[in-house]
């Protein structure tokens, strides 16, 4: 081999994140279908809760006091749950280009593949839930960002456990080809009821309680409900979600690595089809 | 420490206190470029590579001829690391496979059929994106010159999905060379071209070994691209190696004018004259 290519193969390489980010930013800009789907259901969703807010509001005296539960809630799933496609829909991206092998094959590590996929979700999120925000103060008078420090919290929590989950299923996806990508849409929606996002835990019976704790969502829509209807930041509340997501992230890595070492031995890396 | 090692490498552990040298766990020269020992692998029942030795000497073009099923996909994606043995060993550059294959992947590069470029980043875009990858020097400058010596210039800003299947071969070659590899890997390096097109990559992976010392492994369906680009020939059947030689002398063995011949032969269980008695 020439001296073309520098010899710095064993650490994380800021340089192959960076080239894979270009590569997902190269993809995105090329295609104005991708970049309005990034903005439209999340702005579609916020309009549509945003009224209906507006409506139960005035029929209740109870949401008129929480003023922006609905709206607040509506956006923090929305960090959960775009948050998980955008880094899924990146790793899909590879399968449906058939370009895993290529990469597979390339000095990508697998954790900085990973690492590029989270920054992805990062700009992906970005695009699509600060026009929705802005939508909120401009169509409703509610400004997300009022929420301060505690935001800090709730996002941090709720990207942790997107990326947790969007590891999972593209794990999932390496091992078993395009035919588990439903699981990528529709992963996410099984948390849905049980992490609390409209309703409090107390609606839960007890038993499903025990279970929505185990959730780190949970915690941060609880914490939104504390803040917004009794003004009190509940840190422990954060805390102990950070703590579960600490443990989610490290199982899905573990899990991601496992699946990947199963695909090499089933053989499906270079296939990828269904 | 273990498993941050183990997220770090895609799962394989790196052996430590063994006494070999780790990093980087490969030699400079002299040895054989791919040290193949006993490999099998077992996909649940079939048996697609059952126990395969070879030795495959540094800037040296080999080919590895089979029909459909030989086992010459699954070997290569073995030697790659992208599908792991069921039992033996192989070596890549000094390096075992997969255990420090991060140690050489900088070294090597591979084209094939199962596998594309992203459709809707131009070719310049691709190249710029697995040039980084590979920590390519003066990308810049290695893209243009890839664009000159490959004929790209014309498409170098289009998208890849837009090219021809000649073209896109074109491309994905420059990516296969854009490290400037000691060990390329090729699975039908000119399948579906036009036998001008063909010709004309056959002709720049002759030059690219010669300017390069490179070692080239190839599988191919194509005979005739086989008797003129390879050294030596590997002819596998049902996951075992029927024979290895050069072509000249596998022709010879077998009495045959081509290789084509000599494939057809083997495919149909012909007996091979003067070949010792229970070989096909």
């Amino acid at each position: 081999m020439s001296e073309l290519v520098s010899q710095h193969q064993h650490a994380i390489s800021l340089q192959r994140i960076n080239a894979m980010v270009l590569r997902y930013w190269y993809l995105l800009m090329s295609s104005w279908p991708r970049l309005l789907e990034l903005v439209y259901w999340p702005a579609l969703q916020i309009i549509t809760w945003g009224f209906l807010q507006n409506y139960i509001s005035q029929a209740s005296g109870f949401f008129a006091k929480a003023g922006g539960t609905l709206i607040g809630a509506v956006i923090l799933w929305d960090i959960l749950f775009r948050g998980q496609l955008g880094f899924s829909i990146s790793f899909l991206e590879e399968m449906w280009a058939r370009n895993l092998g290529n990469l597979m094959m390339s000095p990508l590590k697998p954790i900085e593949f990973l690492l590029s996929l989270m920054i992805m979700s990062l700009i992906r999120l970005a695009i699509g839930v600060i026009p929705m925000t802005l939508l909120a103060l401009f169509f409703f008078g509610f400004n997300f960002y009022a929420i301060g420090l505690p935001l800090i919290a709730f996002f941090c929590n709720l990207i942790f456990t997107s990326w947790s989950v969007g590891v999972f299923a593209s794990g999932l996806v390496l091992r078993n080809g395009l035919g588990a990508e439903s699981i990528v849409w529709t992963l996410m929606f099984a948390v849905m009821p049980l992490a609390c996002i409209y309703y409090p835990v107390e609606v839960l019976p007890a038993w499903l309680q025990a279970v929505a704790w185990t959730l780190p969502p949970t915690y941060v829509f609880e914490g939104m409900r504390s803040l917004l209807i009794d003004h009190v930041f509940r840190a422990d509340l954060m805390v102990w979600a950070l703590a579960i997501n600490a443990i989610l992230f490290a199982a899905s890595f573990a899990i991601f690595l496992a699946l990947l070492q199963s695909a090499k031995r089933n053989g499906s890396l270079l296939g990828g089809g269904e | 420490m273990r498993l941050l090692s183990q997220w770090l490498n895609d799962g394989h552990m790196q052996q430590v206190g063994t006494g070999q040298a780790q990093s980087p766990a490969v030699d400079q020269g002299g040895s054989a470029a791919i040290d193949v020992a006993h490999l099998v692998k077992v996909y649940k029942t079939t048996r697609a590579v059952d126990d395969i030795s070879f030795r495959i000497a540094r800037g040296s073009i080999t080919g590895l001829l089979g029909g459909n099923g030989a086992g010459k996909t699954t070997t290569i994606a073995m030697i790659m690391g992208l599908v792991l043995p069921t039992s033996g060993s192989v070596e890549v550059l000094g390096a075992r496979i997969p255990e420090q294959r991060y140690d050489v992947l900088g070294r090597m590069n591979f084209e094939s059929p199962y596998v594309d470029m992203p459709m809707r980043l131009t070719v310049r875009q691709n190249l710029t994106i697995f040039g980084r990858l590979y920590a390519v020097q003066h990308l810049r400058e290695r893209i243009d010159q890839l664009a000159d010596d490959l004929d790209l210039k014309e498409f170098l800003d289009r998208s890849n999905g837009k090219l021809s299947a000649g073209q896109k071969t074109r491309v994905a070659l420059a990516k296969a060379l854009i490290n400037e590899p000691d060990l390329l890997l090729l699975d039908e390096p000119t399948a579906s071209l036009d036998p001008d097109t063909a010709d004309w990559v056959r002709q720049h992976l002759e030059t690219y070994r010669k300017t390069h010392n490179a070692t080239i492994l190839l599988a191919s369906h194509n005979m005739l691209e086989v008797e003129r680009l390879c050294d030596r020939v590997i002819i596998m059947k049902r996951g075992k190696i029927e024979d290895d030689d050069s072509p000249e002398r596998i022709m010879a063995r077998y009495n045959r004018d081509t290789l084509e011949e000599v494939f057809l032969d083997v495919a149909r269980g012909r007996l091979r004259e003067g070949a010792p008695e229970g070989t096909p």
